[in-house]
């Protein structure tokens, strides 16, 4: 038989549809062999980078990836459970960062880490992904802005519960010229994340 | 015999006459995501040039064997996958590139521009001409890419390929200029109404060229006219 007849038979164009997505499964199989091991370790590279940034050096000696709590995230919106960090100086718990995300920011979810040291007090706040206003909600980041160092040192009675908010909302942190949504929703997760600390610190600090 | 005139024309019509973006309008949503930067731009604009070369190639390779019936399910096949390849080797190996560019490498996939190609000229023509054909394509995306991100970033904050070693290795680090020191900054370019309106610019800016072209060759070949007569 001619081959253009071929061509449109019915059997044929099903096989070939078959043929080809089977060698675009093989394709991306072996891609993903390949590549599988280097994303990982990317990804490893960028947590540790994230919690370096939030937990200074002289606080822990052992690996924090390998040190971890899984805690029910029942204190923490968008998270079934939170995996902490427990950073040990000779054994003994120093402090312990994990994950936050604050979902009420003006567009979509500010995800950030948090080192919290033994006495409660914060040791660090960073933003790791977000999608806020370029020049206004960006103050958030490191970056830009030394914002997110007022959160150093703070806890959950300094400031109090009332002053846990912008200072337009009538508290102790200040908001941008122009933005005041951001830095909110970014004041209220840090909070909340102090609350999680402290509801499961017997799980946390053991 | 394919002359060197066929692959000037593509050349032509790939970087100019018909490029994705100045002529046929395709692609405008990564277009102006991305261009924030003209480091942005040249990083998503590569990443488009190798899909399109790579997809041109295996379009055409297989053209003989392709039916028309099932043709678009097969581009589309070999499209994806070629997409998630890019995307898998970016994240293990352009690490830092791939944060910023991330969310929008899968959506190389509906860039309708990659399709249109497979089907308008790969699935017609030998392999080294549609190679070439996907090169001069991507170039001329690439192009208005860096073009479009280099004018937003240099009114947005006065600077030219910020972060480029970041992104594309230490050896580009010299591209890494801040053109007006001190600048305020003007954040409206830097945001999506901005990409539309430096887009804009730029299409009247291309129309303005193709415009004065035309009327010259009509002068001039009145003027052949006249001198013959």
């Amino acid at each position: 038989m001619h081959f253009e007849q071929l061509k449109t038979r019915i059997s044929y164009q099903t096989l070939l549809l078959a043929g080809f997505a089977l060698a675009a499964s093989a394709l991306l199989g072996i891609g993903d062999w390949n590549t599988r091991e280097a994303i990982e370790m990317r990804r490893q590279e960028d947590l540790k980078a994230s919690l370096a940034q939030v937990i200074p050096d002289e606080l822990y000696d052992n690996d924090l990836l390998e040190s971890t709590v899984i805690v029910p995230g029942d204190g923490l919106p968008n998270a079934q459970e939170t995996v902490v960090y427990q950073a040990r100086k000779k054994g003994r718990m120093t402090a312990a960062a994990f994950r936050l995300t604050a979902p009420d920011g003006y567009s979509g979810n500010i995800d950030m880490v948090i080192g919290i040291a033994r006495n409660d007090e914060i040791l660090g706040v960073r933003v790791i992904a977000h999608a806020e206003t370029p020049g206004l909600g960006d103050k958030i980041e490191i970056a830009k802005s030394d914002w997110i160092l007022s959160f150093n040192g703070r806890s959950l009675e300094n400031p109090t519960v009332e002053q846990w908010a912008v200072k337009k909302d009538g508290g102790e942190f200040d908001q941008f010229s122009g933005a005041t949504i951001t830095p909110r929703a970014v004041v209220n997760a840090v909070h909340r994340g102090l609350l999680f600390f402290d509801k499961h610190c017997s799980e946390i600090v053991e | 015999m394919l002359l060197p005139e066929t692959y000037k024309k593509l050349a032509g019509e790939g970087l100019w006459h018909n490029n994705v973006v100045f002529g046929q309008n395709l692609a405008l949503c990564p277009l102006l995501a991305v261009t924030g930067t003209a480091t942005n731009g040249l990083g998503m604009g590569l990443a488009t040039l190798v899909v399109l070369v790579c997809s041109n190639g295996l379009v055409s390779l297989n053209r003989h064997l392709i039916p028309a019936e099932v043709r678009i399910p097969v581009f589309v096949l070999l499209i994806a996958a070629l997409v998630t390849l890019v995307d898998m080797t970016m994240n293990a190996w352009l690490h830092e590139m791939h944060k910023v560019l991330g969310l929008f490498i899968p959506l190389i996939v509906t860039n309708c521009a990659i399709l249109g190609r497979a089907e308008s000229y790969a699935s017609k023509n030998p392999v080294v001409l549609s190679l070439w054909d996907g090169l001069m394509m991507g170039f001329g995306f690439t192009l208005v890419l860096v073009l479009l991100g280099a004018v937003r970033e240099i009114i947005s904050s006065g600077t030219l390929f910020a972060n480029a070693s970041l992104l594309l290795g230490e050896s580009l680090a010299f591209l890494e200029t801040t053109l007006i020191p001190d600048y305020k900054g003007f954040l409206l370019t830097a945001l999506p109404p901005g990409g539309f309106i430096a887009l804009g610019f730029i299409i009247a800016g291309k129309r303005l060229v193709d415009r004065r072209f035309a009327a010259r060759t009509i002068r001039e070949t009145a003027g052949q006219a006249l001198t013959e007569s």
